[in-house]
């Protein structure tokens, strides 16, 4: 559950004032929805790290599909499908 | 070398490798904080292409591990309420409390779910107005601005009906406690990647300086438990004691400032007990005065008598890097993932799981001192 995943922003779906912003977020093809307070600075197209629903700082596009690549081959993307869904 | 070609870079992990074989002339025992730094390890084999003279000893940021029997057990007491929903981390269902786990208070009818995110607990008590959400708030500093964020995000919005059950833990102090120990054999840590993307580099200076201890911030990847095992050794064979930081691409040293002033507006620093180890002083963050009606303990009036550890689990002894899941009498035997006696058993990034899904063909270790 520590793992912190880089996430393409894909737009912004709420903003209820300056800081506290909330986006939609594609990894490698499954969206979440984010929440954008920590990384003000982050734009639509930026990858930002994503930890529990939180965006917790921005990453360079190149740094973020290597990652992805890596969780890829370890499995370790299905932590994002909520296991409600999955097993429980 | 069985799982070099899994690598994202092969050639990059065998330059490391051949490097750390190179320098490393002494014996040195290292620790990773990281549970998710123990599992990639693990699962990838690491830890038999290092030379013999290096041991990897796992420590303890699993925030599943160290969560204690007695915290647990609240969660437990909370799910059975009739008018209460309770939240959680998936791992955490299957945690041993004194008497029973979450999964099975929820096979009995309890509302337990397992959300990805506190956000969507902030949510479900949005939605479910005649109910208390509760939400068991585990984690180290990499997950508890997200839990703080659920807080602010109700007071802002209006949630009356949402509070935490707070087990958050903090690295720093329990790197002292592990170096304190009179029996410490760490040379090195691997301090946390994701805890320092939130922290920054700064608390870790004064524990290198004490402890005349090298900390390399270092992140999860083969490559870069690589380069972190290097950049530890390089350190130890200089005599150097400094804090470096191999994972650049996403830690400053500052810190994600934002995070730590969210941290700062809901929490308050307190003594916490670590499943395993004991109360570390200072080691948590609780809810401060200001947020308390979202704190369960102060709103649903919280005062269980203090659980019992399971003596047979050795995890304390393990995370303070005293011993090796291999070399508990229990391990494979009375404690396996279907029934774990202990939590480092429950979550893969637990040192004793870990070693079950991906070592377990491995021997006993030998003991460490
Ligand atoms: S194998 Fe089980 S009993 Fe032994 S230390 Fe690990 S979790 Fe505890």
């Amino acid at each position: 559950m520590c793992l912190a995943i880089p996430g393409k922003l894909l737009s912004i779906t709420a903003q209820l004032d300056d800081t506290f912003r909330q986006g939609k977020v594609s990894f490698g093809g499954i969206c979440k929805e984010v929440n954008l307070s920590m990384v003000p600075e982050a734009q639509i197209g930026d990858y930002v790290l994503v930890h529990v629903g939180v965006a917790i700082g921005r990453v360079d596009e190149a740094e973020a599909m290597q990652t992805f690549e890596y969780l890829k081959q370890m499995g370790e993307m299905e932590e994002l499908n909520t296991p409600e869904n999955k097993n429980q | 070398m069985k799982y070099l070609s899994e690598y994202r870079d092969p050639a990059l992990v065998e330059d490391y490798l051949k490097q750390i074989h190179q320098v490393t002339t002494k014996p040195w025992t290292l620790m990773e904080i990281c549970g998710g730094q123990t599992h990639s390890l693990v699962k990838n084999g690491i830890l038999d292409m290092l030379p013999e003279k290096i041991t990897m000893v796992h420590g303890p940021g699993c925030p599943v591990c160290v969560t204690p029997i007695s915290i647990i057990d609240e969660a437990i007491y909370l799910a059975k309420q009739p008018n209460i929903i309770l939240c959680s981390f998936g791992d955490m269902l299957r945690v041993p409390g004194s008497k029973e786990n979450l999964l099975e208070v929820k096979a009995m009818g309890a509302d337990v779910r397992i959300l990805y995110s506190p956000l969507e607990a902030v949510q479900l008590a949005k939605e479910n107005p005649d109910k208390e959400v509760v939400f068991f708030a585990v984690g180290f500093e990499t997950t508890a601005p997200a839990n703080a964020l659920s807080i602010v995000q109700a007071a802002q919005t209006g949630v009356k009906n949402y509070s935490i059950l707070a087990s958050h833990v903090l690295v720093p102090p329990a790197m002292e406690a592990i170096l304190g120990d009179p029996d410490n054999l760490i040379d090195g840590f691997l301090a946390a990647g994701h805890v320092c993307t939130i922290m920054g580099m700064e608390e870790y200076y004064p524990i290198a300086e004490k402890y005349k201890c090298p900390v390399v911030i270092t992140g999860f990847e083969p490559v870069d438990l690589l380069q972190g095992i290097l950049m530890t050794v390089q350190q130890l064979e200089k005599g150097e004691y400094k804090v470096e930081n191999q994972y650049t691409r996403y830690v400053q040293r500052e810190g994600n400032k934002l995070a730590k002033a969210t941290l700062e507006k809901v929490f308050e620093v307190s003594d916490r007990t670590w499943r395993g180890i004991g109360k570390i002083p200072m080691s948590g963050y609780e809810v401060n005065e200001k947020y308390k009606r979202y704190n369960s303990r102060i709103k649903f009036n919280l005062d269980l008598p203090a659980a019992e550890e399971n003596k047979e689990c050795i995890s304390g002894a393990i995370m303070k890097g005293l011993k090796k899941p291999l070399q508990c009498p229990n391990f494979g035997k009375a404690c396996r993932p279907e029934h774990p006696l202990g939590a480092p058993m429950v979550s893969s990034e637990g040192a004793c799981a870990a070693y079950y899904h991906y070592a377990s063909d491995q021997k006993p270790a030998e003991a460490l001192s």
